[in-house]
């Protein structure tokens, strides 16, 4: 087997992991006095971390030259997703339970959530179209439309940003490591556009 | 068919004849014992409850307690916000706290009254007689629980300390020492902590200083070793581990305010009108539960305390 699939198995358990935490500490009743809270920030930990991480796969490509690790993108990109819409799930069923009125309110009326909900509405359309069929059909516009990956990175750390009451330390973590990753994509992206206005400068003298 | 001869039994296998003739009576007796014990388990009260700390004693009931079941002890103290131990709710106080030393303990009248003075804690309490008040609890974060707090009333000490004419409010100021509260050695809050009440609500019976919980004395990470309990409040407004308290004659500034002015104001009464700039404060969530409950004006001591406050706009000072 070729190694980048044996990782790609591997990283697929591990992802599984805080998962498979989350539901033996909830049998064994072992949620903290706040369950609620609790799981709701267990479960935004790791949508940001996972979100994150597939977003510095590209950096780790370019700057290592290692290609293949490419081929893990989708796949932490798709737990980003699954995180996320546990996240979701615990504010809808266990936070409001299902008080639809309310949350219209709070979608509307507290920026951290709107923020969070365009999260999750821009994760929930990169998973959609995350297939194999997607990226053939959509051609070109795909990598467009990925692209909205970095964005969904920045509003998720705006709204880890926005509900903290003083300890900024994590969000800003998850900041500066984003603002790294997106400098490293610029400066690669404004490199080739020097090398061709460069060469195009040679040709014409 | 195998049939055991007499002989495959061992004479210690064999029910001495008393025992036999007994069984009835111990299966009775057994029975009896697990329904005893499973009773205990659902009716264990208050008192039965606790962390194995001192005892404090001669603490009278009082009537001014809530009738609803208390939050159990393990949840009232692995659930806390303490920010000179960790930043955020949690049991992080609760791990951080246990080198604390609450005694010996300072604690300073000063400012507007008859005699300023500095006092050992203990020598502080004596003249006053303990009360055990059963309080709703009700922090800004929108968690919630039934509190036994034990304490005195903050009026007794007022009446003793004899404040002058110029003193409108008091001040809290928690202890300084960066060495016990790792948290001072940031710059994560303005410190020492600090908060304040008019002289009005201060005085008023439910405003409570707590040296208390379940009985014993209070564990560290609830603010040991004296701390305020204004329950109408959001749990904030409760300084704790109080080194100071004044008698000024201005509004004191206190903590939160200065961290965030847009949300956090001096009143911070408990209103379920009235949100966070950031969340809806209508419900709240009591520890342990999954499901909330609504909020209650003046976290349900609207009758006896609204009259503090006729004539002030609740929505301007929040």
């Amino acid at each position: 087997m070729k190694r980048i699939l044996l990782i790609k198995r591997l990283l697929f358990l591990a992802a599984l992991v805080p998962a498979l935490r989350l539901a033996v500490k909830a049998y064994r009743m072992d949620l903290t006095a706040n369950p609620v809270d609790y799981i709701t920030d267990y479960t935004g930990d790791w949508t940001i971390t996972c979100l994150i991480v597939s977003l510095g796969i590209t950096p780790l490509r370019r700057l290592t030259g290692w290609n293949e690790v490419v081929k893990l993108r989708r796949m932490i990109g798709l737990f980003a997703f699954f995180y996320g819409t546990l996240h979701l799930l615990t504010w809808v069923v266990l936070d409001k339970f299902f008080d639809f009125a309310w949350m219209y309110e709070d979608v509307l009326e507290r920026p951290f959530i709107t923020i969070g909900m365009a999260t999750w509405a821009i994760l929930f359309v990169l998973a959609l179209t995350s297939n194999t069929y997607s990226i053939r059909r959509l051609g070109r516009r795909w990598q467009k439309l990925h692209r909205l990956a970095y964005v969904a990175g920045i509003c998720a750390v705006i709204h880890f940003w926005w509900l903290v009451k003083a300890d900024i330390t994590l969000p800003r973590r998850w900041a500066v490591l984003l603002a790294f990753f997106f400098s490293v994509r610029v400066w690669w992206t404004l490199r080739k556009r020097w090398a061709v206005s460069r060469k195009e400068t040679l040709l014409q003298s | 068919m195998l049939i055991k001869k007499p002989s495959d039994f061992r004479s210690s296998e064999i029910t001495p004849k008393d025992v036999w003739l007994r069984r009835r009576e111990f299966i009775q007796a057994s029975a009896a014992a697990l329904v005893g014990a499973g009773a205990a388990g659902f009716l264990s009260d208050a008192s039965a409850q606790g962390g194995g700390l001192a005892k404090l004693p001669n603490v009278k009931k009082s009537p001014l307690s809530v009738s609803d079941a208390p939050t159990s002890y393990e949840y009232i103290t692995s659930y806390n916000n303490f920010y000179e131990f960790e930043s955020g709710a949690g049991d992080g106080p609760k791990r951080k706290s246990g080198n604390f030393k609450p005694r010996p303990w300072k604690i300073a009248i000063e400012g507007e009254v008859a005699k300023p003075a500095s006092y050992d804690l203990d020598e502080f309490i004596k003249p006053y007689q303990l009360e055990e008040r059963i309080y709703r609890f009700r922090c800004v974060e929108t968690w919630s629980a039934i509190i036994p707090w034990v304490g005195i009333p903050l009026k007794s000490v007022i009446d003793k300390v004899q404040p002058t004419s110029r003193a409108k409010f008091l001040k809290f100021t928690t202890m300084m020492d960066p060495k016990q509260f790792p948290m001072q050695r940031t710059n994560l809050l303005e410190w020492p902590y600090v908060e304040g009440l008019r002289i009005d609500e201060a005085s008023h019976p439910l405003a409570l200083l707590v040296v208390g919980l379940y009985g014993e004395i209070l564990p560290n990470q609830n603010g040991a070793p004296i701390r305020l309990i204004v329950p109408w409040k959001y749990g904030f407004k409760g300084a704790k581990s109080i080194a100071k308290i004044e008698f000024v004659e201005k509004q004191p500034v206190n903590t939160w305010q200065i961290m965030a002015r847009q949300e956090y104001g001096f009143y911070a009464n408990v209103n379920p009108m009235v949100d966070h700039p950031r969340w809806s404060q209508r419900a709240d969530r009591p520890l342990g539960g999954f499901r909330t409950k609504p909020t209650l004006m003046f976290n349900g001591y609207q009758d006896q305390v609204a009259s503090l406050y006729n004539g002030l706009d609740l929505r301007k000072n929040f």
